[in-house]
């Protein structure tokens, strides 16, 4: 199958993959924390934050993009300030298709976390205080080995909605072969011009099968984890 | 090691304020649910920062709200255990129990295998908590709060959960732990007849205030405490030294009232014991009873007697050191002209000793 895509298509899967990864990757510690923040903190702008993280769900996906171009573009006050510290540039290269499917995908992670993090019962984080644990120390003994499969899932699923992610992409770092062409813009470019359904084609049948893989392992890790963690 | 105890807070409705000292050994926080028995210990373990509050243990001050010290739950080393256990499933049981001990900078160490032994508790060391029933439950988070090596040891009606099969299983195991180990135990309860067994002293709490801070002993004879206790708890209890064991198989206990006879207790002669009288097993005769089949008579003089609102009586009493307590009717108080300082004989129905209340003091 493999050998029956061009090099273009198989550049487009290939970058996909890698800026998905390194989206979710690179996304996965803050979200345990923004997660965790709204699930045990009460505080002033509590409601503030839960909307920010929620506005990349809500908002049209091409509105995010462009407010990423604002913000993260190289004359944008944090994109120029990136580039002149770290040299890090995201518009219109791969690192900005990642930034801008991390931002989409946050959301799904975080609540799926959250969730996790709910169902874990404070006595049990208690205890192990008064057991001599510090807070760093409850999190990383007690809390993440309970909440494992609900970061498990949260991860499969921002890794899928990296996979998917478009408007905003397409917006922020356009549609640059070899650059930015990730798999649905690839498709999308595909099917504007003549003779290109059978790219797309192509490409329709790798994202399923990327879907489909990708939940099917999260069904199977999310169950070794919540047989070993049930307590029998 | 003394632990001294303040904490004041106002919660919605209910004003805690309390104050006491726990002396070594097991110390009852004893009272109805919402009397504030919880609070105060939360307040100890640092899981809730009162209004106002003082905690000493020995010389370590772990709260001190006007010095402005107050040192988080992980710091105190103070070990808890809860009511429901609060195992972590995801650990085996000797992770469980090797949990705190890791935090303390105890690695092994023959600690380890003599709580293990104490508790019963060595087969189940590779299980998960998921397959544990509740008593081992219970077991497993006495000895992983014993092995943090606590300062104090706060058990928060720790076996309120249980049937009565599971609490006779635990009992034993608590009480070996107040008498084998040094660490003080606050203890919280609302059950008389655990706070008999396991008590050193017994802080009474009514409505967030502390009543009193007795010995136990005093506490439980008394008139007063007695109706905090329920009346058909109500009871005295009495040190004896086990003195002889007869051939017709009853055991001789000596007590500072006269020698009592049980049948037969399974313990050396000079053995320790402490026996629980329930006021309601008591029998007062002002005459020396002849051609009764009660073995255990003792000479007394009324110390106190209180009259209820009922048709019931208490009656204080004076045997040797001892203080006993006997529930009668108030016509029999009449009828036999009882007033503080009259002599008479207390018999105790010999099934009111009963064989659970027996526990090592």
């Amino acid at each position: 199958m493999f050998e029956a895509l061009s090099p273009a298509e198989w550049r487009a899967v290939m970058l996909s993959l890698r800026v998905s990864f390194w989206a979710t990757l690179l996304s996965l510690p803050l979200g345990v924390y923004v997660a965790w923040v709204l699930a045990r903190k009460r505080f002033w702008g509590h409601s503030l934050l839960n909307g920010l993280v929620h506005l990349p769900l809500i908002l049209p996906p091409v509105v995010t993009g462009y407010l990423l171009l604002l913000g993260f573009g190289r004359r944008g006050p944090i994109g120029g300030f990136l580039e002149q510290t770290f040299g890090l540039v995201f518009a219109f290269r791969w690192t900005g298709a990642a930034l801008a499917a991390a931002v989409m995908a946050f959301p799904l992670m975080v609540r799926a976390i959250r969730l996790a993090i709910e169902a874990v019962d404070p006595k049990l984080e208690q205890a192990a205080g008064t057991l001599g644990a510090s807070r760093l120390w409850v999190f990383a003994t007690v809390t993440l080995p309970l909440i494992l499969p609900g970061v498990v899932a949260g991860a499969i699923l921002a890794f899928a909605k990296a996979m998917g992610e478009f408007g905003a992409t397409i917006t922020f770092v356009s549609n640059i072969p070899g650059q930015t062409q990730t798999l649905p813009t690839a498709i999308y470019a595909f099917l504007q011009v003549p003779g290109g359904e059978a790219s797309a084609a192509r490409l329709v049948l790798i994202a399923i099968a990327v879907a489909m893989t990708a939940l099917i392992a999260s069904e199977f890790v999310g169950r070794a984890v919540a047989r070993r963690i049930s307590g029998q | 090691m003394t632990l001294s105890v303040s904490v004041h807070h106002r919660f919605p409705g209910i004003g805690i304020e309390v104050d006491f000292d726990a002396p070594p050994g097991v110390t009852a926080l004893f009272g109805r649910s919402g009397s504030g028995k919880t609070t105060v210990i939360n307040a100890v373990a640092g899981l809730l920062r009162p209004d106002r509050g003082r905690v000493v243990a020995g010389d370590t001050v772990l709260l001190d709200t006007g010095a402005g010290r107050v040192l988080p739950p992980h710091r105190r080393r103070v070990g808890y255990v809860f009511q429901e256990g609060r195992l972590f499933p995801h650990l085996t049981v000797r992770q469980n129990l090797l949990y705190g001990r890791w935090f303390a900078g105890l690695r092994g160490g023959d600690g380890f295998g003599r709580v293990v032994e104490m508790l019963g508790i060595g087969p189940l060391l590779a299980r998960r908590p998921g397959a544990l029933s509740g008593g081992e439950k219970q077991r497993v988070a006495i000895g992983r709060a014993l092995l943090s090596e606590p300062r104090i040891l706060l058990m928060d009606e720790p076996l309120a959960a249980l049937d009565e099969d599971r609490k006779a299983e635990i009992l034993p195991y608590v009480e070996r732990l107040r008498d084998e180990t040094e660490v003080p135990i606050l203890y919280v309860s609302h059950s008389p007849a655990e706070v008999a067994r396991l008590a050193t002293t017994v802080v009474l709490l009514e409505a967030g205030r502390a009543v009193r801070a007795l010995p136990v002993a005093e506490l439980l004879s008394d008139p007063d405490a007695g109706r905090a206790f329920g009346l058909r708890e109500a009871g005295a209890l009495l040190p004896v030294v086990v003195a002889e064991q007869a051939a017709d198989g009853l055991t001789r206990l000596d007590s500072s009232a006269g020698p009592l006879w049980l049948p037969r207790i399974e313990a050396a002669p000079g053995a320790r014991l402490r026996l629980r009288i329930h006021a309601q097993d008591v029998i007062l005769s002002r005459t020396r009873p002849e051609g009764l089949s009660a073995l255990n008579i003792l000479p007394a003089a009324v110390a106190d007697l209180r009259l209820g609102d009922g048709p019931g009586a208490l009656v204080q009493l004076h045997a040797g050191d001892e203080r006993i307590l006997a529930r009668i009717t108030r016509r029999s108080a009449e009828t036999l002209g009882l007033a503080e300082g009259a002599e008479c004989f207390a018999i105790l129905k010999s099934v009111a000793v009963a064989k659970g209340d027996i526990g090592a003091g």
